[in-house]
């Protein structure tokens, strides 16, 4: 056996942090508000859970400053599930990114969801040794992010509304921009770069390998299983859940079947078995029915 | 001839594309293995990273549970990691019945904490490979609390194992998918190749009792 001296153990590092979001794909995060609902998710068989006071939905609903969660209702879900937990923090809202990393989450959501805090800033996400996801309308806003340390980007979308027109919108561009770096020659990349806003460096490696360095996954308006397998077909890594479920008529049948439905995104046969029979999917909402200040996507820089 | 070595990688949930290109660097096709109509004809199987809960909710319901079970009863090779590993373990300490089982130790699951408790690190690597310091990652990772007295320790950090096999089983807490050391995938290989050879040569006997 090879010489053995105590090796020393490094945590935080951005591949152990992007390796987390790596094991995740090809799986749901669903949003739970309580420690029911987080086991209703485990067992109808989601990869994380995502802990929150108020889905997408009610805060649309409810109006006023969104703020990150009490940290005894992030405890009570953390303890009631085995697979990881995740929480939301208030974009550029360091000091609530510190305390969930005290809550010893297992990654940090930067969220459009919630009212911003800082609208210049994101939390430099380097500076923490849990993981962060954020979110991103386009290419050059998620290269914006993980320059500042995300080890996860997810679409926006346009979270609580139930309709998934801008998740796609958002996949698309993402994808079509990778395309566009991929097409262009090496001495197009700095007037790219400049036009992404984002930095020089990461937009060479996205020519080069023709994907984002980290996870991506689809999130914003996802109600049924067939909206989760089309952003699995438009290359999506993974959805995440929010509003579509506990706002359905059956949320322990609408989890399950849309598990089922990222798993077997592929399959038609599949999708149409696990469609059939899921009772009333969340009323949803027309974006264009929004007024501007309305959209969350909007908010991120 | 048995054709090319084909490897089934379980494409439930988790980092499946990681394996497949490990694979594709030695030279093996790889199949995508959703259900167990996808494990006829196939030489070693991968189960890779992943939620255990959600592999054993999707691939219990499906019957692909009871697929890999029948094909590693049958000698199929197969090689699990962190979850995959789980998988493969005859006992879970949280007392949650086993999964696949196969290989003889207890592990508990995400047995160094949360992802903050995350980590690389170096492993020294034995019987597999030559011998080395390898880097290795370990996400949430299960510790094996017991290994059996007939199971060979390929990797320990710390003075525990990390890596164990038994006959054509091979479990890893880490993620060697993650990194650019073959050995773990490479030892799957070669027992993809004697498992074909094994089959070839059966199907040729079948033929000359024929003839």
């Amino acid at each position: 056996m090879a010489e053995y001296s105590a090796p020393e153990a490094r945590t935080g590092t951005l591949r152990v942090k992007s390796g987390l979001a790596q094991m995740l794909k090809g799986g749901v995060i669903m949003d739970v508000v309580n420690a029911e609902q987080a086991r209703i998710a485990e067992e109808a068989g989601a990869c994380a859970v995502m802990a929150l006071e108020r889905i997408p939905a009610d805060i649309r609903a409810d109006g006023g400053v969104a703020r990150m969660s009490d940290p005894d209702l992030i405890n009570e879900i953390k303890n009631a599930v085995t697979i990881p937990v995740m929480a939301k923090c208030r974009i550029g809202h360091f000091v609530e990114a510190q305390i969930l990393e005290s809550l010893e989450i297992d990654y940090i959501d930067e969220s459009e969801v919630l009212t911003p805090a800082d609208e210049a800033n994101h939390v430099d996400k380097h500076a923490f040794r849990i993981p962060f996801v954020c979110g991103a309308t386009d290419l050059g806003e998620a290269l914006r992010r993980i320059n500042e340390g995300a080890a996860m980007i997810r679409t926006k979308g346009e979270a609580g509304t139930g309709n998934v027109v801008e998740a796609v919108r958002h996949m698309r561009a993402i994808h079509g921009g990778i395309a566009r770096l991929r097409a262009a020659r090496e001495d197009e990349l700095y007037a790219a770069a400049k036009e992404l806003r984002a930095p020089y460096e990461l937009v060479v490696s996205v020519a080069k390998t023709g994907a984002l360095p980290v996870v991506n996954f689809s999130a914003g308006g996802i109600a049924t299983p067939a909206d989760a397998a089309l952003m699995m077909q438009l290359g999506a890594d993974g959805v995440f859940v929010g509003s579509g479920i506990y706002k359905s008529e059956d949320p322990p049948a609408r989890a399950r079947a849309i598990v089922e439905a990222v798993t077997h995104f592929n399959e038609p046969d599949v999708l149409a078995r696990v469609s059939a029979g899921l009772k009333e999917a969340m009323p949803g909402i027309e974006i264009s029915s929004l007024r501007e200040s309305e959209l969350l996507q909007s908010r991120g820089w | 001839m048995a054709g090319k070595i084909c490897i089934g990688v379980v494409a439930v949930q988790g980092a499946f594309v990681e394996h497949e290109s490990m694979f594709a660097r030695l030279g093996a096709a790889t199949r995508r293995v959703r259900t167990s109509e996808d494990l006829l004809g196939l030489h070693a199987i991968t189960i890779p990273g992943g939620e255990t809960t959600t592999l054993r909710r999707i691939a219990g319901d499906s019957g692909l549970i009871d697929g890999l079970r029948t094909a590693r009863q049958a000698g199929v090779p197969m090689l699990g990691t962190c979850a995959g590993l789980i998988s493969l373990a005859d006992a879970i300490s949280d007392g949650s019945d086993p999964i696949i089982g196969g290989l003889d130790i207890t592990v508990r699951r995400n047995g160094y904490g949360r992802q903050i408790a995350s980590f690389e690190a170096e492993v020294s690597v034995t019987a597999i490979g030559e011998d080395a310091l390898v880097e290795a990652v370990f996400i949430r990772a299960p510790i094996l609390e017991r290994v059996g007295d007939d199971v060979v320790v390929h990797a320990l950090y710390q003075g525990d194992p990390v890596a164990v096999s038994s006959g054509e089983c091979l479990g890893v807490t880490f993620h060697p998918e993650l990194t650019s050391d073959h050995r773990f995938h490479q030892w799957l290989y070669e027992r993809a190749v004697g498992y074909a050879n094994a089959h070839r040569t059966r199907s040729q006997e079948d033929v000359s009792v024929r003839a």
